[in-house]
């Protein structure tokens, strides 16, 4: 039994030591990397990013997955530049790209839920579905004449800390899913739907309901990700944060997250998101093309798909062992007794 | 009393059968109905339009499909399996661009040295993706999307911002896209040589129908003494070299390829697919419906064109085909479930 407590305390250490060695790899492989407003180039790129996995952490624990966040980001940004371009107030155009985001987001949940479909294939559905949507609102223009203060909370930092503003939105969402999904009845209804469907039906926990609730709020996280984005680029487009899926889904996997449903803890996913986002800016000073970073982030994410399963493999393995070394133990003192 | 208990033990025998007669049947409806949507294109695009169904165009449209086709053919036989490979286009481009080049950075080199290495790197690249989708045991849409970036990166890698174009390769390479026998494009000929390869394979081979197997019922055909993990390993290494086939004629028919090279093919193929009725949930489908499935799709793009209606709406479009094709399938197999219980109940 304590064997097994060490495996499962063993991914949260290899997560650790991924993320000093992602420190000592940057720092070796730029000067720069070590200086302080690095650190805060390192939490802006992650906005987008960190908020994203917090939804996408629950749709998988739930034992479903959403490939089409990044491009709900990208619909969201496009209503949003489009709106403006077209002389609304700007609160307007992001309470509309929000609801436009979460209708997505609904959307996903209904097709997986009402028609029982299974997620991976809707998700990939929408994917190009939405992606496309986003080019029919906007093709290839550009939106880019955003009021200072919305630009601002994009890339601007909390006067006197190194801290970027969208990172707060990310603290406020991680403690309020904290104590959702570790401390509620919800969260452990969460973890009982992942761990098995039909038990969790028959012990009257309404799992549809759940569902389609977790990816409502996956779309709405991602439109919001999508006015982050186009507040810290200061630029929509419909090809905007093309491919995030890999690094949010990554990120989510590598936290030990398994992709199967049922486990995983939020603090591994978020150390989870510092070694990927250390990996990205160390290979990006280091001037790798972003193309050429994902085939690291791919790597992270095969060997954290294959890595929980192997070591349940092995937890699994033990445990045919130990139960075997109890019966021949029994035999044993029953045969010399 | 015998009769009687003849009657049932024959009709027990029947029910499987007449389930596979449905099955059939639903697959001949939706070869039928993808004929029937063509047909409409054909009409309602034509009449208004006349050059849409002029001869040409029609050529133009069946060698759009060629690339896509030899493609589907793999991802058919993956899909099947119950898994999808989401590398293909990946595998593609970075084909693409070596094969290009080698011929740049070594003139004179032989172009069977070229084939070899191309079609070398699809099966490397596909053994990767099938080791990790049968014997990892985890679902091959997670598994293939992370190497559908990691090739993509290793095309960047060697590519490095480089760029291929036709001045780089010589004609004899360049003619695999031009030349015809007996009129029909060459293109056209390889893409039909290998639909009808692997149709026959699947209808007739065992190890096909042991491909069906897996993906209707994985744990039957694992009692049933089915190799599981080495055929879905097959299917994912053949997948690969098809797409490297597909790579290589893509570098010969467009000549100037870098390492974008057939971003995003990877949804236009399964959207082919399942649109043609191979079952995303494993287990049924035909390459006579798969390569259908592309040409409904290569033909409505082509009418969008004629239309002068933006390539913007066609990835949405294919998006919506996906998920369309999908319902479609679900509601069939569930009406299919509910036509082999009520048989069995009675």
């Amino acid at each position: 039994m304590r064997k097994i407590i060490r495996l499962v305390g063993l991914w949260e250490a290899l997560l650790v030591v991924l993320l000093i060695g992602s420190m000592l790899l940057g720092s070796l492989l730029s000067p720069y990397f070590l200086y302080s407003n690095n650190f805060s180039n390192i939490l802006g790129d992650l906005s987008e990013k960190s908020i994203m996995i917090l939804s996408m952490m629950m749709i998988i624990v739930v034992g479903e997955i959403d490939l089409s966040v990044a491009s709900i980001l990208g619909l969201s940004s496009v209503v949003l530049g489009n709106l403006w371009m077209h002389n609304l107030p700007l609160w307007v155009c992001i309470l509309v790209a929000l609801a436009v985001g979460t209708l997505a987001g609904f959307v996903n949940g209904l097709l997986v839920t009402a028609l029982g479909l299974p997620s991976l294939v809707v998700t990939l559905g929408t994917l190009a579905l939405y992606r496309g949507c986003a080019y029919i609102v906007l093709g290839q223009l550009a939106v880019s004449n955003f009021p200072d203060g919305f630009t601002t909370f994009g890339f601007g930092d909390i006067p006197g800390t190194i801290i970027p503003w969208p990172f707060v939105i990310f603290v406020v969402l991680a403690v309020m899913v904290i104590f959702v999904l570790h401390g509620s009845w919800i969260g452990r209804q969460v973890y009982t739907i992942g761990n098995n469907q039909i038990a969790a039906r028959f012990a009257g926990i309404r799992v549809a309901r759940i569902k389609l609730i977790l990816f409502t709020i996956s779309g709405f996280i991602s439109g919001l990700a999508g006015v982050i984005f186009t507040a810290r680029f200061s630029s929509a487009r419909a090809d905007n944060a093309l491919g995030f899926e890999l690094d949010v889904i990554t990120i989510v996997l590598l936290g030990g997250v398994s992709i199967f449903g049922g486990r995983g803890t939020l603090p591994g996913v978020i150390i989870a998101l510092f070694v990927v986002g250390i990996l990205r800016n160390a290979f990006a000073l280091a001037d790798f093309p972003t193309e050429t970073q994902s085939i690291i982030v791919g790597g992270l994410l095969v060997f954290s798909v294959l890595g929980p399963n192997a070591i349940v493999r092995l937890q699994d393995w033990l445990t045919r062992k130990h139960i075997v070394a109890t019966i021949t133990n029994y035999l044993q003192r029953s045969r010399s007794s | 009393m015998a009769t009687e208990t003849m009657t049932t033990e024959q009709e027990r025998q029947r029910a499987p059968s007449a389930v596979i007669r449905v099955t059939r049947r639903v697959g001949q409806v939706r070869e039928l109905g993808l004929l029937v949507v063509l047909l409409l294109i054909f009409v309602g695009v034509g009449v208004p339009e006349p050059r849409f169904v002029a001869l040409n165009n029609l050529g133009e449209i069946l060698l759009s499909v060629a690339i896509i086709a030899i493609v589907a053919v793999g991802e058919t036989l993956v899909v099947i399996t119950r898994n999808v490979d989401l590398s293909v286009s990946a595998i593609i481009g970075l084909v693409a661009f070596v094969s290009g080049d080698l011929f740049k950075e070594h003139p004179g080199i032989s172009m069977a040295l070229v084939l070899a290495i191309g079609c070398g790197i699809g099966v490397l690249l596909g053994i990767v993706n099938g080791l990790l989708a049968s014997y990892g045991g985890v679902p091959s849409i997670v598994v293939t999307l992370g190497t559908l970036y990691i090739y993509r990166g290793l095309d960047y890698a060697v590519a490095g911002g480089k760029q291929v174009s036709a001045f780089d390769v010589p004609d004899r390479f360049l003619s695999l896209a031009t030349d015809t026998i007996l009129g029909v494009p060459l293109l056209i000929v390889i893409a039909a040589v290998i639909a009808i390869i692997f149709a026959l394979f699947l209808r007739y081979a065992r190890i096909g129908r042991q491909l069906y197997a897996i993906g209707s019922n994985p744990e039957a055909a694992r009692l049933a003494g089915i190799q599981s993990n080495r055929l879905v390993l097959l299917a994912f290494i053949i997948s690969g070299l098809l797409s490297a086939i597909a790579g290589i004629l893509w570098a010969a028919r467009f000549a100037t390829v870098d390492a974008n090279a057939a971003t995003g093919l990877e949804l236009l193929v399964v959207a082919a697919v399942v649109v043609g009725g191979v079952n995303i949930f494993g287990g049924s489908g035909t390459i006579l419906g798969a390569m259908l499935g592309a040409i409904v799709l290569a033909t409505i793009q082509d009418a969008l064109n004629i239309l002068n209606i933006s390539a913007f709406w066609l990835q949405a479009f294919y998006g919506a085909a996906i998920l369309l094709a999908v319902m479609l399938d679900a509601f069939i197999m569930r009406r299919l479930q509910r036509t082999y219980l009520s048989r069995r109940l009675r």
